[in-house]
């Protein structure tokens, strides 16, 4: 038996070989860190995403004066409310062509919370006029706020539809 | 041996490990090395990273721009450390799912080893989300693609107030908050990840984490070169107001998102539940038979915890005497850890075959496979040996050798007290013994072959005795793919034995040693 030192040193040929043996494997490695490239979206694709939050209405019913009598005096709240929230209408056309027209449920276990959604549209590259409408009452006929949009859409674009009702409804990032 | 998969995949492993035998020597086999490769790994990426961190910015708008800063005015240190951290953690990938179809292989997976199995399964997904989180913090093209694509399909649980996506719907959404939770879980993760190694190795006694000195150096320096000729690539910066189309994607750590994006996100979680639930079912699927767990006989243990030192499964304790006898300590099987290998009989000073007076008991003992039936089975098995060079062989279940006449099958080379050897030779019952276990780079029992070893070069208890002939004791190691190489050096070693004079120190066997009766796993067949 020879020491630690000796007994490597004359191991040089396995190591010159071990060494080329995990480098092939390392510079294989490395190749599939990056390669081959992954097409994500086709080329000439656009990407829309319609993305918001809304709450639906509540149904309400005035208080009479009896039950408002009942009440303590700090409790005197003119009106009722169901917990639960109406579902948030959406619909949303390309060119005059639907492609989203959804009861969009409102959140929470109670259903208390505001109704949300995600959606993802992809379209190739080119000029498309968007219409969108949103009624968050079923009680109101038709849409309580209504868009439209022409949009000149490049490829590889990300385009965000937003909503926010304080400031008037649908607007684009 | 039936053909099974497992079997069949048990023998290429076998074939192609004594290719790479040739190539880095059995010491140094990096398939025999996978557990210890996967904790070097972990600590090269451990130390690039917080190298990185140096010279990283954590906030949203400048990590891209670090980023490019260190790969390129930086790349002889930084740049090196970002492509040493990216290949390290891909390697690690690699070399867990390696080790992971090996142990499976190795069919070291079930009965009462299932707890390295189970504690595996999360490792598999720690790797997975520290690669992802790590990915994210680049902010590029391709951190852009990981954090939508990612995004999305955690939204599709419904278990977030606000869908996070939209954290990556136009520019000026984008939060530096969440940034900062990725940077700060790109942390915390593979911290966890440590843990969880941690606990993966902490039924197995003295498991190997750091790979053998000259392997780990082969292995940075090959990754050393690798990352300065193929410094990791970088892609453009993110920008929300574009959407990734084709990303340079990394094959080990992301390989999911191109199946993320194809399938339904309901089928995502499902496969995702059903791998896991599958995998960490292995163990139970079927489960296998083992036999009964080491018994102690107190009157016959002096506590030299010597099988406590020797057992791979940390499935002995020592604990205070209980039973009056003067000495310090006595020894407690943990019976749902023990595999019955039979490794501490093996080691036990009272194990042996010479005691003539009364019934034959050790101070730890299989139940199904007790010393007295062992001895037995030496006798019967020395019964079908027959003219010049008769040579006895103790067979490990797991390495190359099949039933054969003469031939004693065992649990675990090392479960033989070499007094046993002894015995055979100077009781006449053999010309020699040959002592066949699993491959040398990696014993079905981890220590196994080392204990085996050590007894025999009498570097540790109980030793072979010096009077033992060297010249009449063969060992060879051999995995299930050696038969032929086996076969031939058993008759080499019978060939040499018949031309040696008779052995001078024959105390041939008396009536009362031969009175057990042999098991049915052993002796002559
Ligand atoms: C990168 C991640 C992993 C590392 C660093 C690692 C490390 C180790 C180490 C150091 C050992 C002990 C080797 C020895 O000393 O004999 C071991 C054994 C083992 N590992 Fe892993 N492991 C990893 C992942 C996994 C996975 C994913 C599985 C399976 C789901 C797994 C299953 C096993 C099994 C079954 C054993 C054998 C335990 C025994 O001998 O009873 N490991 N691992
Ligand atoms: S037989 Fe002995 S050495 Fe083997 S696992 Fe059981 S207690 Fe440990
Ligand atoms: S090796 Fe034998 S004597 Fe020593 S502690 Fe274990 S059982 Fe007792």
């Amino acid at each position: 038996m020879t020491g630690p030192r000796a007994s490597w040193l004359g191991r040089l040929p396995q190591i010159a070989l071990g060494g080329v043996l995990i480098l092939a494997l390392v510079l294989g490695v490395a190749t599939l860190s990056a390669r081959p490239a992954w097409q994500s979206l086709a080329p000439g694709i656009a990407l829309v995403r319609l993305s918001l939050t809304h709450s639906g209405a509540r149904n309400c019913r005035d208080r009479t004066a009896d039950e408002l009598a009942k009440l303590p005096k700090n409790m005197r709240s003119p009106q009722v409310c169901e917990r639960r929230r109406a579902p948030v209408r959406v619909e949303m056309d390309v060119d005059g062509h639907s492609v989203l027209a959804a009861d969009l449920p409102p959140s929470g276990l109670a259903g208390s919370g505001p109704s949300r959604i995600y959606h993802r549209i992809e379209l190739p590259a080119g000029s498309y006029r968007l219409d969108l409408r949103l009624s968050d009452d079923p009680a109101t006929q038709g849409f309580e706020y209504v868009a439209a949009f022409d949009v000149d859409l490049h490829p590889a674009e990300s385009l965000a539809v937003d909503f926010d009702a304080a400031s008037g409804g649908f607007f684009l990032h | 041996m039936t053909a099974g998969p497992r079997a069949v995949l048990r023998h290429g492993f076998d074939r192609l490990e004594r290719i790479l035998d040739r190539a880095f020597g059995p010491d140094w086999n990096p398939l025999a090395q996978l557990g210890p490769l996967g904790w070097f790994l972990f600590w090269i990426v451990a130390v690039t990273g917080i190298y990185l961190f140096i010279f990283f910015d954590t906030g949203v708008t400048d990590a891209y721009a670090s980023v490019t800063w260190l790969s390129a005015d930086h790349w002889w240190h930084a740049g090196v450390a970002r492509s040493l951290h990216r290949y390290a953690s891909d390697l690690m990938v690699v070399v867990m799912f390696t080790h992971l179809i090996r142990e499976w292989a190795m069919d070291r997976y079930r009965g009462r080893r299932w707890f390295s199995w189970i504690t595996g399964v999360p490792v598999i997904w720690f790797v997975y989300l520290s690669g992802i989180t790590g990915y994210w913090l680049v902010w590029d093209d391709l951190a852009q693609y990981v954090a939508l694509t990612s995004t999305e399909l955690l939204d599709s649980l419904g278990i977030f107030a606000e869908p996070i996506a939209r954290n990556f719907l136009a520019p000026e959404l984008l939060s530096s908050r969440f940034f900062t939770l990725m940077v700060f879980l790109h942390i915390a993760i593979p911290l966890l990840l440590l843990l969880l190694m941690w606990i993966h190795i902490q039924r197995i006694t003295s498991a190997r984490t750091r790979p053998p000195r000259v392997l780990g150096a082969i292995t940075l320096g090959a990754l050393v070169v690798g990352s300065v000729a193929m410094p990791a690539p970088l892609g453009r910066a993110a920008d929300l107001a574009t959407v990734p189309t084709r990303v340079d994607l990394d094959w080990f750590l992301l390989s999911l998102y191109p199946v993320i994006e194809s399938l339904p996100a309901g089928a995502i979680w499902a496969g995702v539940a059903g791998f896991t639930v599958l995998l960490a079912g292995l163990p139970w699927l079927p489960p296998r038979r083992e036999g009964a767990a080491a018994a102690v006989f107190l009157d016959h243990c002096n506590g030299c915890a010597r099988c406590v030192a020797d057992c791979p499964y940390a499935a002995i304790t020592l604990v205070p005497r209980s039973d009056g006898l003067p000495f310090a300590h006595e020894v407690e099987v943990n019976a749902a850890r023990c595999v019955a290998c039979g490794i501490c009989m093996g080691a036990c000073p009272s194990s042996t075959p010479f005691r003539r007076s009364g019934e034959l008991i050790t101070g730890i003992d299989l139940p199904d496979r007790p010393l007295a039936a062992l001895r037995a089975d030496a006798i019967a098995a020395s019964g079908a040996l027959a003219g010049a060079g008769r040579v006895l062989t103790l067979a490990c279940a797991h390495g190359a050798a099949g039933a054969a006449p003469g031939r004693i099958i065992l649990p675990c080379v090392a479960m033989a007290p070499p007094s046993l050897v002894d015995f055979i030779i100077s009781r006449g019952l053999a010309d020699g013994v040959a002592v066949a276990g699993c491959a040398e780079r990696d014993c079905f029992n981890r220590l196994g072959v080392a204990w085996t070893r050590a007894r025999f070069a009498r570097e540790r208890d109980p030793y072979l005795r010096a009077r033992v002939p060297r010249e009449r004791v063969l060992t060879v190691w051999a995995g299930p793919s050696e038969r032929p190489r086996l076969e031939a050096e058993l008759s080499a070693f019978a060939g040499r034995l018949a031309t040696l004079p008779a052995y001078e120190n024959l105390r041939p066997l008396g009536d009362d040693e031969a009175a057990a009766t042999p098991t049915r796993e052993g002796g002559a067949r």
